[in-house]
């Protein structure tokens, strides 16, 4: 009933929250940084009302290493962060990857490296999403391009996170964790939610890292659920505890990186527009994507052939959608507010390279829908 | 045939541990399972929680819940964990350059939150894990690995520094007054909020080596000959005393716990409701 749904305006950055705790995060630990800051704010006011936790921590790194034990003791949780404190936190966040403890990283993208262009617009975060902490990793990034797909997205990071046992991250920019819109919350019942998969009761062998038969992810219990069991950031067997065996070693970190890479699929998505005879792609996300579209939809009225693609899974890439869409369409045009950082994920994937082009703008502010239409037309 | 204190609190198949022979921290780790064990907590409510280093391996051969984390952070982690779960008795170890270096910020903030965490020190004066480069608890003019010309840096007394920072239960014991080591950890579990016990130990491989102290029972009875009481201390005059090292219990008050200090804020709503 469309009577039942809540109607309100909001930034993207309370979306996220709301979000989360439709989610049922009950757990947020941060430390404050523009743009994202208030996604703390709100968590701060809203997580004690539904018996939750929040803590300001003394710095960033602190705020990733709580956010991490509020998890391993049982609650799903989540930290927000804008680019120097997402450069603060790498090194937990690999922890919670090879740990495989799920939780959700916020990165309200702003203007750097360091302090940067405080706090203007940027999406200069993207390859740091994926390469950040050192060593081979599992990698979700999600990126929304409005107050409502922030909502969705952070209820998709939430389950993605619990179902894989990892930490997703969701990439907001300024201009999405800032921007106003309306927004239809959906009715509880019609939001779907993936809950970690618990061991059983009264198995007295629990093994923290066991693969059970026909599934793909350890069982993870919570500190104080009666298993006494081990987590440790050095590689460990299916105990858990920590080995030197060089071949347990590289099954472990196969099978973490296989969590994504097998299920590409499932994790993927993205949406298209615009794609009937189309003889050019433009793909954009986040923020600039909203530019995007204006220009696509200006540009078919004034009769230029032009498609729209929003990958909403950055990370990992939909590659056999960008390679399809190449071979269909042919040329691509990647717009972004950095350097050409997903430009050249595009460019990994396809075969014919001639045919990609970027619009790339470091100035701190939006991309246009102007400027992207000049582009258009310089294109075709 | 182990003792069953052993066999009742560690993780007898993860044993031996990987510390050299001679080091001071099995008598530490060995202190703390006696508290524990002394004290009949619930093991499935004990979580043990350490960062990097020589002493932050303990976890792994104790029989509870334990989470090994990043260097520095074991404060942070054991915080997120206590916050989500209050009913969990929080311990954590941590070495001198583990707690007071790398992990200093979440030391001292632990410490003014007086959240319920257990602080145990494992304090050998050295990175030994990396083979023997000074610490911020390294004394002045002692030799480490990075200071071949002796140590300028003044080291930190760690136990003046939680104190300062607000912890509510304060003091220090050492590898060699054992019994009474096992007497302050029960009382800094008991205490509740913030507790930190610096546990002086020995490391005869690197710091030992470096500066001549002889053997580990060598180092050991040295502890016993530079440390008085603070209770014996206290009714002497300052100059006989003054180039020692004080142990004992330093603090013991009580202050809001900041995980109590929570739930009544959610309390707060659950009755507006």
């Amino acid at each position: 009933m469309m009577g039942n749904r809540e109607v309100r305006l909001m930034q993207g950055n309370e979306a996220c929250v709301e979000g989360a705790l439709a989610a049922g995060m009950r757990f947020y630990a941060g430390y404050p940084i523009t743009p994202s800051t208030e996604i703390a704010e709100i968590c701060a006011q809203k997580l004690p009302l539904v018996g939750g936790k929040f803590i300001q921590m003394e710095d960033e790194i602190a705020g990733m290493a709580a956010t991490i034990g509020g998890s391993l003791a049982g609650l799903k949780s989540m930290t927000a962060t804008s680019g120097p404190g997402f450069s603060l936190k790498q090194e937990n966040i690999g922890y919670a990857a090879l740990t495989e403890t799920p939780c959700v990283v916020v990165n309200v993208q702003r203007y750097g490296p360091s302090t940067g262009l405080p706090t203007s617009p940027a999406q200069g975060d993207i390859m740091q999403a994926k390469w950040g902490t050192h060593g081979d990793h599992p990698v979700i990034a999600l990126s929304p391009t409005s107050v409502r797909e922030t909502f969705d997205l952070t209820i998709k990071a939430f389950n993605l996170s619990e179902k894989y046992r990892l930490p997703v991250f969701l990439m907001l920019d300024e201009i999405v964790g800032h921007m106003r819109e309306k927004i239809e919350i959906p009715n509880k019942e019609d939001i779907e939610i993936f809950n970690r998969l618990k061991p059983e009761k009264d198995s007295s062998e629990y093994k923290a890292y066991e693969i059970k038969e026909n599934e793909f992810v350890p069982r993870m219990a919570a500190f104080g659920d009666g298993f006494k069991f081990h987590v440790t950031g050095l590689m460990h067997d299916e105990s858990g505890f920590p080995t030197n065996d060089s071949q347990i070693s590289d099954k472990l970190l196969r099978r973490i990186m296989s969590k994504v890479d097998d299920n590409v699929d499932d994790i993927v998505m993205y949406e298209e527009e615009f794609m009937d005879d189309a003889e050019l792609v433009v793909l954009a996300y986040g923020g600039t994507y909203r530019s995007a579209r204006s220009a696509v939809k200006e540009a078919r009225r004034l009769g230029y052939k032009v498609g729209l693609f929003k990958p909403l899974t950055l990370w990992p890439s939909p590659d056999k959608k960008i390679k399809d869409l190449n071979e269909k369409t042919g040329k691509i045009l990647v717009a972004e507010l950095n350097l050409g950082q997903y430009f050249s994920e595009v460019e990994r994937i396809v075969s014919d390279k001639s045919s990609l082009y970027k619009l790339c703008k470091v100035t701190g502010e939006a991309i246009t829908p102007n400027e992207i239409l000049t582009k258009i037309r310089e294109v075709l | 045939m182990s003792s069953e204190l052993i066999s009742n609190n560690f993780r007898m198949d993860k044993l031996p541990h990987i510390w050299c022979p001679g080091c001071g921290h099995g008598i530490i780790m060995r202190s703390l399972a006696k508290a524990i064990d002394n004290l009949k907590l619930d093991k499935s409510k004990v979580c043990v929680v350490s960062g990097i280093g020589c002493s932050s391996r303990a976890p792994g051969y104790m029989d509870f819940n334990t989470l090994h984390t990043t260097h520095g952070r074991a404060l942070a982690f054991a915080t997120g964990i206590k916050l989500a779960n209050p009913d969990l008795e929080v311990i954590v170890i941590t070495g001198d350059g583990d707690c007071s270096a790398i992990g200093g910020n979440h030391l001292i903030h632990a410490s003014r939150r007086n959240i319920g965490i257990t602080t145990i020190l494992f304090n050998n004066n050295i990175y030994g894990m990396t083979g023997g480069q000074y610490s911020p608890t390294t004394p002045n003019k002692s030799y480490g690995t990075t200071a071949p010309f002796g140590n300028i840096d003044k080291p930190f007394d760690i136990c003046k520094l939680a104190d300062a920072a607000g912890a509510t239960y304060v003091a220090r014991g050492t590898a060699y007054h054992a019994n009474q080591l096992i007497k302050i950890i029960e009382k800094s579990i008991q205490n509740n909020g913030f507790s930190l016990v610096d546990a002086i130990s020995v490391c005869p491989t690197y710091y030992g080596r470096k500066n001549k102290k002889g053997s580990s029972v060598d180092m050991l009875n040295e502890i016993k000959d530079m440390t008085i009481d603070i209770k014996t201390a206290e009714k002497l005059p300052l100059d006989k005393y003054k180039d020692k090292l004080l142990i004992g219990e330093f603090k013991n008050t009580e202050q809001p716990e900041y995980t109590a200090e929570y739930q009544k804020i959610i309390n707060r709503f659950k009755k507006e409701r």
